[in-house]
């Protein structure tokens, strides 16, 4: 993975020192709360509803051993013993105190991390597939290009005051699982008419309350124009994105109403004029980015395969969790394991720190050092032995982290909701306490196959509704929380947005009427029809027919 | 008053003309709106400034920016970034090598993203201590990207050794 040089250790430390100061003029009174507001914000610093939360980046999602113990300790140490990963792959205290950030933010510096632009009217932390590296349908990394637009991005004079904030998402795979198509900017690494690689670019798309699916800006970009293009874009934006009101200032907004084609000749106009401002990478510089993220020193065995053929056929439970948890690796002898965020009973991405630290210990033991988090909110021990898979769920069934349940109902992403956050209208961990009650029989949520249930505790839609196979949204209705249901949205490569059914349900009664639309499904369902794509071809009237049947 | 210009606390000469009331004797600013209307007259003036709300569009200006000693950059809040953008192009792209000054919502915490887009002069508000803002230029001290500043792109200098 990266690693830091005297540049980036030294822009790290010194931007403690100045945080330390504006908390000091803060405390002074210098800094009013609002101007303090604005300046803690790109340090990732919030204040919510019931104290400051404080939101880490994760470049990527990806992090070491190290830095997952240095979480830990801070999770322990300035926390409550727990932390929680979001869908931007980042990682969230939810109870420290304002006297210890500055202390947090030295420890993670110590360890390379920061919590930079995690927030605020910014270009935000970049995101990637979460198998990068290692997927068998990777045309290319896409990491390096993801450190190579972090260095960019930070600290971007120009930049730090835009009108609303900017995400960017890059796959390499086929298979998008990095929901490109609904971020400000989505690269896709793909391969141009010469055979070269390049990227295919998306722009404008969103989540939010006004979710957009992206178009697609440029064909084709050749990599050593990733950032004049990208700059490019950002400076349209700046100079045109709607300042005046806060819920129509995302990029997505100004696409709509300029029109792909408009939008797309403003910023090839500024293109021409900027593209030799300095930014283009060399063959050598991106080679360099490379290395970084060179493939670790595999040592396949042929025994661990057969073992491994073994261990699966002797233990049900372990088969299990080999079937559902972990997915096929670029090397053969190698399996990508999923550590699993949803156990029942557990808040949908929280990680005690003693868990914190287990992990840490195993991802060191059994995947090279290295962890992911996705914006599945889960994690991925990306480099394992199959004959070292058994071990590796041994442990993680000592830290209650091996709930074979990725892909089903229950690996729902789940926003924060009223337990913590300001803005919601709706809690949201009791919504997915209920469902994980109602549905705790492991083989009824096989049998129902991939379905990717996506929550959110208001409209803002932190916790992807729209995008979801199986979207709910939290509405306040005088006073008491209700449940918006949506169905057939999809992130990937046939993103699209969900559709609502009707009228919102009262929050208790959410699992009951999923229930329902999963009975229909299994009735209405063709043979292997996965459940978002029978609401395709059915349509949404039938489920809305019977969800909504003992109340017309 | 007090401005900060080139990183150093100086006196202020010039004045600022509200739209439709009559010029000062000396250094004093207009709206972009009056300079396009009086061009000729201001021209045969001389020591007149202009100042740009962040709307305005550079485009009006650029015949006249020889002519043109001090362009002012209004940032009505905090939040206002498009001032970057307009400092950045007056000094890469149209070459404006007069004085360009931030005035508004101004305070230490932009003034060295401001400054390495092109700007050399701040009105800092009123109520801010100056020597604190004057601080505010060293605090970080790596960048990573150019903008209008002798920086170069981080993966070049790493590339040069």
């Amino acid at each position: 993975m990266y690693q830091y040089d005297n540049y980036d250790q030294t822009l790290v430390n010194e931007r403690v020192a100045q945080f330390r100061g504006q908390v000091q003029r803060h405390l002074d009174g210098k800094l009013s709360d609002e101007e303090f507001r604005q300046l803690r914000l790109r340090n990732g610093l919030y204040y919510q509803l019931h104290a400051y939360m404080f939101r880490i980046a994760v470049p990527y999602g990806l992090f070491s051993s190290r830095q997952m113990h240095t979480l830990a300790h801070c999770a322990r140490t300035y926390d409550r013993g727990y932390g929680h990963f979001t869908t931007r792959q980042n990682v969230q205290f939810n109870w420290p105190e304002l006297e210890d950030v500055a202390k947090i933010m030295e420890e993670l510096a110590a360890v390379q991390m920061h919590a930079i632009q995690t927030s605020g009217n910014v270009v935000r932390n970049v995101t990637a597939d979460q198998y990068a590296g290692v997927a068998a349908d990777e045309l290319e990394d896409p990491r390096p290009y993801c450190e190579i637009l972090r260095q960019w991005s930070t600290l971007h004079p120009e930049f730090c005051w835009l009108p609303r904030k900017f995400k960017i998402g890059v796959t390499g795979a086929a298979e998008d699982r990095a929901a490109i198509r609904l971020h400000d900017i989505g690269l896709e690494l793909v391969r141009g008419e010469d055979g070269e690689v390049g990227f295919k670019v998306f722009v404008g798309g969103g989540m939010g309350r006004t979710p957009i699916v992206g178009k697609v800006v440029r064909e084709f970009l050749e990599k050593r124009h990733l950032l004049t293009y990208v700059e490019a874009v950002l400076r349209v934006y700046n100079q045109l994105g709607r300042r005046d009101d806060n819920t129509k200032a995302r990029i997505k907004i100004l696409v709509r109403s300029l029109g792909i084609k408009r939008f797309r000749k403003l910023v090839e106009a500024e293109w021409e004029l900027s593209r030799d401002d300095g930014l283009e990478l060399t063959d050598a510089e991106i080679e360099r980015m490379q290395g970084f993220f060179a493939p670790p020193d595999y040592q396949p065995t042929a025994e661990g395969a057969a073992e491994l053929e073994q261990q699966v056929a002797a233990d049900k439970s372990f088969a299990r969790w080999v079937k559902r948890n972990t997915r096929p690796h670029k090397v053969t002898g190698y399996r990508i394991a999923i550590v699993s965020l949803k156990a029942p009973g557990a808040a949908p991405g929280d990680l005690t720190d003693t868990q914190m630290d287990g992990i840490a210990d195993l991802a060191e033991r059994f995947s090279f050092g290295e962890l992911r988090s996705t914006h599945e909110q889960n994690l991925v021990l990306a480099d394992v032995a199959e004959g070292e898979l058994q071990a590796l769920w041994e442990g993680l069934k000592a830290l209650e982290l091996a709930t074979p349940n990725i892909g089903t109902l229950n690996d729902m992403i789940c926003c924060p909701g009223l337990d913590f956050c300001a803005l919601a209208k709706a809690s949201t961990i009791p919504v997915a306490a209920q469902i994980n009650e109602k549905f705790d029989d492991l083989d009824y949520l096989y049998d129902l196959g991939e379905l990717k249930l996506k929550m959110s505790g208001c409209m803002n839609g932190c916790g992807h509704h729209y995008v979801g196979h199986l979207g709910l949204l939290g509405v306040d209705k005088k006073g008491s929380e209700w449940y918006q249901i949506i169905l057939g949205g999809s992130a990937s490569n046939d993103a699209v947005l969900g559709r609502r059914i009707g009228p919102a349900v009262p929050l208790d009664e959410v699992a009951n009427v999923i229930e329902k639309i999963l009975t229909l499904y299994v009735d209405l369902r063709e043979e292997g029809e996965r459940f978002v794509d029978t609401v395709h071809r059915t349509g949404i009237a039938p489920f809305k027919e019977r969800v909504y049947a003992d109340h017309t | 008053m007090q401005i900060i210009r080139n990183q150093r606390v100086e006196e202020d000469t010039w004045r600022h003309a509200p739209d439709g009331e009559p010029l000062a004797a000396g250094q004093v600013t207009v709206s972009l709106k009056r300079w396009l209307e009086e061009r000729d007259t201001l021209i045969a003036r001389g020591d007149v400034g202009v100042r740009l709300a962040p709307a305005d569009e550079l485009a009006d200006l650029l015949a006249d920016l020889p002519t043109i000693t001090l362009i002012v950059l209004e940032f009505p809040d905090i939040t206002e970034g498009r001032g970057y953008t307009q400092a950045r192009l007056l000094r890469t792209r149209h070459g404006y090598s007069g004085e360009i000054r931030a005035t508004g919502d101004v305070q230490h915490d932009q003034l060295s993203f401001m400054q390495r887009c092109g700007v050399d002069s701040f009105v800092v508000r009123e109520d801010r201590d100056m020597d604190d803002a004057l601080a505010a230029f060293g605090e970080v001290s790596v960048r990573y990207q150019p903008a209008a500043d002798d920086e170069t792109l981080i993966f070049h200098r790493r590339e040069q050794g």
